[in-house]
């Protein structure tokens, strides 16, 4: 470091610069340029990401992600399956909450038919989002208490994901993989007294959040990690592409719950914390808090859920209810038709997005009208949320890393498709 | 987009809506630089918010030539609205000057339209693959790649049922 140490501003003298510090402990060590490499398989990289980091010391010179461990050539295998079958492979884009991905999916589809789905679907659908989105931030802030050294605030972000993920397979069938919903609605209702049971559960789970709000919030060790380390301005945050709790984190109030509103959400009151200083702390902070108006909008939209039919009346769309298959003519070659050739998306383009737990997750989807995607192109909110790390954590110490790319919250299946 | 095309008139090839209400722009390769910092910089515009870069593929669209179409989504924070960019590039000449200048999102996303459609970014300063290995053949998003052409880098054991699952390209 000795390089380094020396102000510029006049010729170097060996007694005052390099050599004669006031105290030993303040001399600067002399240290060499290192390269380690983090990863693919580390514990605190959250899925397979490998970092070449150079070190002097402890200082981050340079940060060099290479993703792609988890590449699946997801757009590739939509573009050769059915409307219907991308679906699955929607799931593991953000594992953590797929049904945000499977109703980001369809909502982009049905936009480009030209659908309206039934309001209870849209209900059923922000319900599921909102749950989703509640275990992927149990999941954040629960990783970052972990790796900040505290294991209890792990256990209960766990505990209250549990509850959820027991009410995501009474829903859909499945704990992480749910393949929910269908191009025009859902594709099975609520279960009976579901409703009742995720009442319950979002109590206790309130119990919980506010239990690791205690434990980490003021605690010494964890503000001190997280204050003031992983900075990033809103100004480069918006030209990286930010979006999602990242970004609000830094003080834009950008959500497109609310800026744009899809589905029923308008019809709801809730609010959008917005950090301020766009460090982990407050991406921490916000994180919390939009638990909790998760929880608001669970209750109003549980109170409020219409009964209804839940996907669209229409044969070329949606499956025909199974007597009608099994008795009319009409009802089996509909049926046939949809399985063996798919949906007919007419052709077209179209670029949504909706409000993931990470961000804005967009669509662009080209249809040429031959029952299958012509192209699927994912806009992971992640995505531009790594591609920032360098940028973030150059220049600042090894130890920092750490939680930056714990509130940051990358997950690896959307960011490597 | 009314003042792009008043502003920057010859740098607008087409503009149409599409079907679900997006409207669309169609940009001459060389001035898209020229077009997304008028986007960005207008105090009336300010698309600063960097969506995403991607490319598709038109071989086996009704309009094939040229073949591919680079796409840009920029946001408005002031606007609360998205604007969707193309450009058209030839296979014989794929290559659009980079936007990384002006964006410090595009670095990452247009490594990953190189990296899946060959696609050159004149300009890019770190232009490697990003998701694939620098080993790799090809681009495997043109639609030319068939879908079982595997390249692995460490030999797979061959299985049986090469319909589903892991295995080799199904021609050993």
């Amino acid at each position: 470091m000795s390089d380094h140490g020396k102000p510029t501003d006049h010729a170097p003298n060996p007694d005052t610069d390099a050599y004669a510090h006031e105290s030993e402990l303040e001399a600067h060590l002399q240290t060499k340029r290192m390269v380690i490499n983090m990863g693919p398989s580390h514990p605190a990289t959250h899925g397979t990401v490998r970092l070449k980091v150079e070190l002097e010391g402890e200082t981050i010179i340079k940060i060099d992600p290479e993703i792609g461990f988890l590449h699946r050539g997801f757009q590739k295998s939509c573009e050769n399956v059915t409307w219907t079958q991308c679906l699955p492979y929607t799931d593991r884009l953000n594992y953590i909450s797929a049904m945000m991905n499977n109703f980001g999916f369809l909502n982009a589809v049905e936009k480009l038919i030209g659908l309206e789905i039934p309001e209870r679907a849209q209900y059923i659908r922000v319900i599921g989002s909102e749950l989703h989105r509640l275990t992927d931030h149990l999941t954040c802030v629960g990783a970052t208490g972990l790796e900040m050294g505290g294991f209890q605030p792990f256990l209960l972000g766990l505990e209250f994901r549990e509850l959820l993920h027991d009410r995501t397979a009474e829903l859909t069938g499945a704990r992480l993989t749910t393949s929910f919903g269908r191009v025009g609605g859902i594709n099975r209702d609520l279960p009976e007294g579901w409703i009742e049971k995720v009442r319950k559960t979002l109590d206790r789970g309130e119990e919980l959040i506010t239990e690791m709000d205690a434990l980490l919030t003021r605690n010494r060790i964890f503000v001190d990690r997280t204050k003031g380390t992983g900075i990033i301005n809103a100004e480069d945050a918006i030209d990286f592409g930010y979006t999602g709790p990242a970004l609000r984190a830094c003080g834009v109030d950008y959500d497109i719950r609310k800026t744009k509103p899809y589905w029923v959400y308008d019809r709801f009151d809730f609010d959008i914390p917005v950090g301020e200083h766009g460090d982990n702390y407050d991406r921490y902070l916000v994180r919390l808090e939009e638990m909790r108006q998760s929880i608001r909008i669970l209750r109003q939209a549980m109170d409020t859920i219409p009964a209804g039919p839940i996907i669209v009346d229409d044969w070329r769309i949606a499956l025909p209810p199974k007597p009608e298959v099994y008795g009319t003519i009409e009802g089996v070659m509909s049926h046939f038709k949809l399985v063996m050739e798919g949906i007919q998306v007419p052709p077209g383009e179209v670029y949504d997005s909706t409000e993931a737990s990470n961000g804005e997750l967009g669509w662009y989807i080209v249809s040429d009208g031959r029952g299958r995607p012509y192209k699927v192109h994912v806009r992971a909110p992640g995505f531009p949320v790594l591609a920032a790390v360098p940028h973030i954590i150059e220049g600042k110490m090894l130890a920092d890393l750490i939680p930056t790319f714990d509130t940051i919250n990358m997950i690896g299946g959307e960011v490597e498709q | 987009m009314d003042r792009v095309s008043a502003q920057l008139p010859e740098a607008v090839v087409e503009r149409y809506v599409d079907r679900t209400g997006g409207a669309w722009a169609v940009i001459h390769a060389d001035h898209l630089p020229k077009v997304a910092a008028f986007l960005k910089n207008d105090p009336e515009l300010q698309f600063k918010l960097f969506g995403s870069i991607d490319a598709v593929d038109r071989l086996h669209l009704a309009e094939s030539d040229p073949r591919f179409e680079v796409v840009y989504f920029l946001y408005s924070l002031k606007r609360h609205e998205h604007v969707r960019l193309k450009v058209r590039v030839s296979e014989n000449q794929p290559v659009v000057p980079t936007l990384t200048p002006l964006f410090k999102g595009a670095n990452w996303w247009e490594r990953l339209t190189w990296d899946f459609y060959g696609i050159r970014f004149d300009g890019h300063p770190d232009l490697r693959r990003i998701l694939l290995y620098e080993e790799f053949q090809g681009h495997p998003l043109r639609k030319d790649y068939a879908l079982r052409d595997r390249q692995p880098l460490i030999p797979e054991r061959p299985i049986k049922d090469i319909f589903r699952g892991p295995g080799t390209s199904g021609l050993s």
